[in-house]
């Protein structure tokens, strides 16, 4: 019968550590590691618990910007005023993993290392260009959220390392998020398709930067840059929508499963694109 | 006694009955001090878990379970080797007539594994970890065979055959090959052919449900212990002692009396619970392990290896004159029965057209063995598949026709007097009652907003009567124990309290309702088919009566007046003779000297209740449909239901609104989705999709009541008739919000976009 | 398999137990501590039955490692009641009949109870998107709803003296 052990380092030093030993999984909020332990999915030796690891649970501003502890829950980003009021898109999408219960413990280091193509926390992540701190035998190194998953199940994370923390960049003015997803129920569901909508709006409501970023459309989050561009200079009129939609559509490259054909995933992720870019839109004070 | 049979008690003249008190097994309920399957121990018990199977059709060539039992801390290993091999008998008992030999094949599977999940093996050991470990060392070598999903691919000629023995029953001549379907049902009433060819306005489709699954939230769990004299005790979470008793004995082949079964609280059942999974298991491992034996599905189990009810595909064709006249029907049914025979489809045959008076009928209903989980009951079995179909069906008539759709069912309503589909004379119905209060609410004429939609849909449950026991025992102070053979599912024991008390004239909270073990009160049938506050409740009602018969006796005698002199009011015995000048005996002081008058006050009664009295409900739904995603929500939705009388109308409400919200889920998300395996790929309740609170809005409930003259005070059964509307009437109202008819279930956001592009098209 | 010792506050009260690495919370509390009133119902935090309260956050006890509890406060349904008196919110839950099999109830009401500890005058919406984690087979929530509101106003009426 397998062994398996629980260890809750407080340095991330001493977590990489343990974490390079094969078997050894991360434990954030744990919401997707109970439930592969509980099925038989995952068998691991070493349970390496983050979240007593100074810094792993908590929110701070720095030059502008905010520094969100990896093992942050989603009930706690939501409490953040600050955040909420600069990024309500990623805190949006961060709230939208699972119960109450859930948010009490889900984490978006979590959600991204499950590396679902659904997840609801990523895409406003990436669209917000977001980075992340990841800590491993090898010391620290930073890298985008969108370079984290590699396909269903898979990261780019070497053995070893975990994400420490994820960096939010400064916000100028007029500038907002929003993320969307659908689902057949209102709550506790997968996403078919979701997207993320990052605009900065100049003076006159144009739009002077627009990221926009998809779920489960494809193996991975995707950072679909013809959808921004397609909103670079408009004040989001129908044509700019259409063309937005367009864009995503064409990006997409979904499978069909139990939750969603392949065709109806692709619809709806321009649907979701546009609905969310109009969201965003109005939070960063625009005017359709 | 007849005389409250006859007619029931006036409602002025209530005092418990119709009130809302607070549940005698509140306090435990919202404590978490009740204990349900789960929730017991024994001492020294070991854990037993189940190896089913990964295939959904294959022959079981070997198992070798050496290396399990030389496995430390393993205890036991059972395989079908370790029952009896049941001949062919049918078992009464549960909400269906169900087969021995099929009920045992389904507990362990003998030869052959027919679904994915099917139990191969079951082990006994000391830790749940041990268990696996266990579970991983059964080497079983399996032939897989072509396995078959979907009903009509099941009843193909060149189909994969289930059971070799298997020869549709219902045809004129015995079929000289076996079959997947195992059963024809037809009920024809005069010239439907002749009647559609005279008709003014045909309507007709095809119509597919999947199957659902009851969903019951505590999953099944039991402990069984085997005593060295073999006698055996289990306490496990089911629908029916006795019937766990029953089956337990005949599985395993020892005498019924030997086995003693208590109730533990049951977390839900909708008849998922009215057969046994594992507490034959349980008992097997017991005896071979000399330990006692405690077994808890897994949701995932709960999915694979336990009743869903059937998924269908349906025909149905309705012909009607100019003014609405329904002159002709032709139902056909096909239903899955999953592994073994025994689909609602029977019941749904009878069901079908029960709310309509239509001259010229044809119902034709197919029991059809398939690869899947063999079915169990399900709320009204059988009977929201049909009225899927035919109130869908019914709905389009009243567009062809441009009536008002309760105009159409009012014009075809069944009503006292009319002789049912089915086959009885209707008596004391509400059903005409029902569509008026759906007409006249308010709900009905509000007006409707953009992308809305509203539908009405109507439905029938014949509910139960069947055998029950119920004793009540006057304790020395006056206070009373009624005790009876019933889980409790849903609210069950504050009625029977009241009942008892209505009838003994005291207050509620002086009577203490038990729920007993098989040892400790006679037989009573599972609580199922909405039987329980009706054929229960007059047992407990008989009961009372005959305590009162008894402390009528006994002031007779201190008051030494003869028997006729006494009657009994408000609790009190009054002596009819003025010029005895006798102050009336309280239930209190006539208990405080029952040891001078006779011993102690009690008695039990035993009935085969009849006249249950069939239950109607008309539904009304609006949703609102996103047009860009097919997203639909319910937005509003009032049931009326004629309830007889209700006993708790908190409790009847309850009834209704949870009816609801399955229908809702049913019609909307629930689904098995099975891979090209035979694989259920959605066996948790993250894809399988139950509605969530905030799926739903306030579902009101409208309490008709025309009560039910053989029940004592009034009650029909209320807790099947409120599934079996929503599912056409959510697909109903759909059809209003977007003009298509959907006719497969259930209506996904992806299934609606695409009928919506369809229109567009078209 | 080496045993890892916890010591946590259960309902107000000091508790240590034995867990193995792999224990869950919720197995931890019913089989560990006896207490059995958070029920499993899925084991995968999709029914929310297993709910309970710790540090102050609603969990799924299911989706946590009872080693995870260490040094942290849980509250369970067996806490809810004080001094023999029922919670406003069980009494209401039975008032209002927002039970019928109960399974659910402990789940439902430590939701329900976390609901109103952080907003204590919820809308209908807030409640019903709050408690979507607690699934409930029986009653479609009407009833349960209901209760959680006519609690929340008698608590806030408890708050605000006369």
């Amino acid at each position: 019968m397998s062994q398996l052990a629980y260890l809750a380092p407080s340095s991330p030093e001493e977590a990489a550590k343990a974490l390079a030993a094969s078997g050894a999984r991360p434990l954030s909020g744990g919401t997707d590691l109970l439930v592969q332990l509980r099925s038989g999915r995952t068998s691991p030796s070493l349970i390496v618990d983050l979240k007593r690891i100074a810094g792993a649970v908590g929110i701070r501003e720095e030059a502008g910007g905010f520094v969100i502890g990896a093992s942050t829950s989603g009930a706690v980003l939501g409490e953040h005023a600050g955040l909420l009021r600069a990024w309500p898109g990623v805190v949006e999408g961060a709230n939208l993993i699972g119960s109450t219960q859930v948010q009490g413990r889900a984490s978006l280091a979590g959600n991204l290392c499950n590396a679902s193509p659904a997840a609801d926390g990523v895409p406003a992540l990436v669209a917000a260009r977001a980075t992340c701190v990841i800590v491993g035998p090898n010391g620290r190194r930073e890298a985008p959220v969108e370079s984290i998953p590699a396909g269903p199940g898979k990261t780019s994370l070497a053995p070893g390392e975990f994400i420490l923390e994820f960096r939010l960049p400064a916000r100028p003015p007029r500038a907002s998020d929003a993320y969307l997803r659908l689902t057949p129920r209102t709550e506790m569901d997968i996403a078919v398709a979701g997207a993320g909508v990052n605009l900065v709006l100049h003076e006159d409501g144009t739009v002077a930067e627009a990221h926009v970023a998809l779920g489960a459309v494809a193996p991975t989050v995707l950072h679909v840059e013809a959808a921004g561009a397609a909103l670079v200079g408009t004040r989001l009129e129908d044509e700019a929508l259409a063309a937005l939609a367009a864009a995503a559509q064409a990006a997409c490259k979904p499978i069909s499963d139990k939750r969603g054909t392949a065709e109806y995933r692709t619809r709806i992720a321009g649907v979701l694109a546009r609905r969310a870019a109009v969201i965003a839109y109005q939070r960063a004070g625009g005017q359709r | 006694m007849s005389e409250t049979l006859e007619r029931p008690a006036a409602k002025a003249d209530l005092q418990v009955v119709g009130t809302r008190p607070i549940r005698p097994d509140g306090a435990d309920k919202v404590t978490g001090r009740a204990a349900y399957g789960a929730d017991f121990n024994m001492p020294g018990q070991l854990v037993g878990k189940v190896l089913r199977s990964p295939h959904a059709h294959a022959r079981i060539v070997s198992i070798d379970a050496s290396k399990a039992k030389a496995l430390p801390g393993a205890k036991a290993v059972v395989t079908a080797a370790d029952f009896p091999d049941l001949a062919s008998e049918v078992l009464e008992g549960g909400e269906q007539a169900s087969n021995l030999r099929d009920l045992s094949l389904n507990v362990m599977a003998r030869g052959k594994a027919l679904y994915h999940g099917h139990a191969v093996a079951a082990v006994a050991a000391i830790s749940s970890e041990v268990a696996d470990e266990a579970l991983s060392r059964i080497k079983v070598t399996y032939e897989v065979l072509p396995h078959v999903t979907e009903v009509e691919a099941a009843m193909a000629p060149d189909a994969p055959l289930l059971h070799d023995h298997l020869f549709t029953e219902g045809l004129e001549a015995r079929p000289d090959k076996p079959s997947n379907v195992a059963r024809r049902h037809r009920n024809l009433r005069g010239d439907p052919e002749a009647a559609f060819a005279d008709a003014d306005v045909v309507v007709e489709g095809r119509y597919v449900t999947p199957p659902v699954h009851q969903g019951y939230i505590e999953p099944q769990a039991c402990v069984a212990a085997w005593a060295e004299d073999g006698r055996c005790d289990v306490w496990s979470s089911s629908q029916g002692q006795f019937m766990v008793r029953t089956y337990c004995a005949k599985v395993l082949g020892v005498e019924i009396s030997d086995i003693r079964v208590t109730p533990a609280e049951i977390g839900g059942g909708f008849g998922g619970k009215t057969t046994v999974y594992l507490e034959p298991l349980a008992l097997a491992l017991s005896r071979a392990s000399g330990h006692p034996v405690k077994m808890v599905m897994t949701r995932e189990e709960v999915f694979r290896a336990t009743g869903p009810t059937s998924g269908s595909v349906m025909n149905v064709r309705f012909g009607a004159k100019k003014d609405g006249t329904i002159t002709a029907a032709e139902v056909e049914l096909k239903f899955q029965a999953g592994a073994f025979p025994g689909s609602p489809v029977g019941a749904a045959c009878m069901t079908a057209l029960a709310c309509y008076d239509v001259p010229n009928f044809l119902i034709t209903g197919y029991d059809v063995v398939n690869n899947t989980p063999k079915v169990a009951a399900y709320r009204a079995p059988g009977a929201p598949i049909a009225a899927f179909a035919v109130e869908s069906a019914i709905d389009d008539l009243a567009r062809a026709l441009s009536m008002d759709p309760i105009a159409l069912r009012e014009k075809n309503a069944v009503r006292d007097g009319t002789k049912a589909s089915y086959g009885p004379t209707y008596q004391n119905i509400g059903y005409v009652e029902t569509l008026a209060a759906i007409r006249d609410s308010e709900h009905y004429k509000a007006p409707l907003g953009p992308n809305q939609g509203r539908g009405v849909a109507v439905g029938f449950w014949f509910n139960v009567g069947g055998e029950s026991t119920a004793a009540v025992n006057i304790a020395e102070d006056g206070s009373a124990v009624v005790v009876t053979g019933n889980p409790d599912i849903g609210g069950s024991r504050a009625s029977m309290a009241m009942m008892a008390a209505e009838t003994l004239g005291i207050p509620v909270e002086r009577v203490r309702p038990m729920v007993a073990d098989t040892a400790s009160i006679g037989y009573s049938m599972l609580t199922g088919g909405s039987r329980t506050t009706f054929a229960t409740g007059m047992a407990v009602v008989q009961a009372a009566e005959k305590v009162i018969a008894d402390l009528k006796a006994r002031a007779a005698k201190l008051w030494d007046v003869p028997a006729d002199q006494v009657e009994w009011r408000g609790g009190e015995a009054i002596c009819l003779d003025p010029k005895a000048d006798k102050k009336p005996l309280t239930l209190e002081t006539l208990a405080a000297q029952s040891a001078r008058t006779g011993g102690p006050i009690a008695a039990q009664v035993s009935i085969n209740a009849q006249g249950a009295g069939p239950g109607f409900g008309v539904h009304l739904c609006d949703v609102e449909v996103d047009p860009e995603t097919g997203q639909v929500s319910v937005v509003r939705y009032t049931a009326a239901q004629d309830v007889g009388r209700a006993i708790h109308p908190s409790y009847v409400e309850g009834q209704v609104q949870g009816g609801v919200a399955q229908g809702v889920g049913w019609a909307l998300n629930e689904e098995y989705i099975f891979d090209a395996q035979g694989q259920m790929e959605n066996p948790g309740f993250l894809d399988y999709r139950m509605p969530v609170a905030s799926d739903l809005p306030m579902l009101d409930a409208i309490l008709v009541e025309v009560p039910n003259p053989r029940h004592p005070y009034g009650a029909k059964g209320v807790g099947e008739v409120p599934i079996v509307p929503p599912l056409a009437a959510v697909a109903n109202a759909l059809r209003g919000a977007t003009g298509v008819r959907i006719p497969a279930l259930p209506l996904s956001p992806p299934k609606v976009l695409a009928a919506l592009d369809g229109a567009k098209a078209g | 398999m080496s045993k890892i010792h916890v010591t946590t506050t259960v309902n107000g009260d000091p508790a240590e137990f034995l867990a193995t690495p792999g224990m869950t919370l919720l197995d931890a509390l019913r089989d560990e501590l006896g207490l059995t009133g958070a029920k499993e119902g899925c084991g995968s935090g999709d029914c929310g039955a297993c709910s309970v309260i710790v540090d102050g956050r609603l969990v799924c006890s299911c989706l946590m490692l009872a080693a995870e509890a260490e040094g942290q406060r849980v509250e369970t349904i067996e806490g809810m009641a004080q001094n023999g008196q029922l919670h406003p919110l069980q009494q209401k839950f039975l008032e209002h009949a927002a039970l019928q099999c109960g399974f659910c109830t402990p789940g439902l009401l430590m939701g329900a109870k976390a609901l109103l500890d952080s907003n204590p005058d919820p809308t209908e919406t807030e409640a019903r998107y709050f408690l979507a984690g607690n699934l409930c087979r029986c009653t479609g929530y009407d009833k349960v709803i209901r209760a959680v509101l006519d609690a929340a106003a008698e608590l806030r009426q408890e708050r605000t003296p006369a």
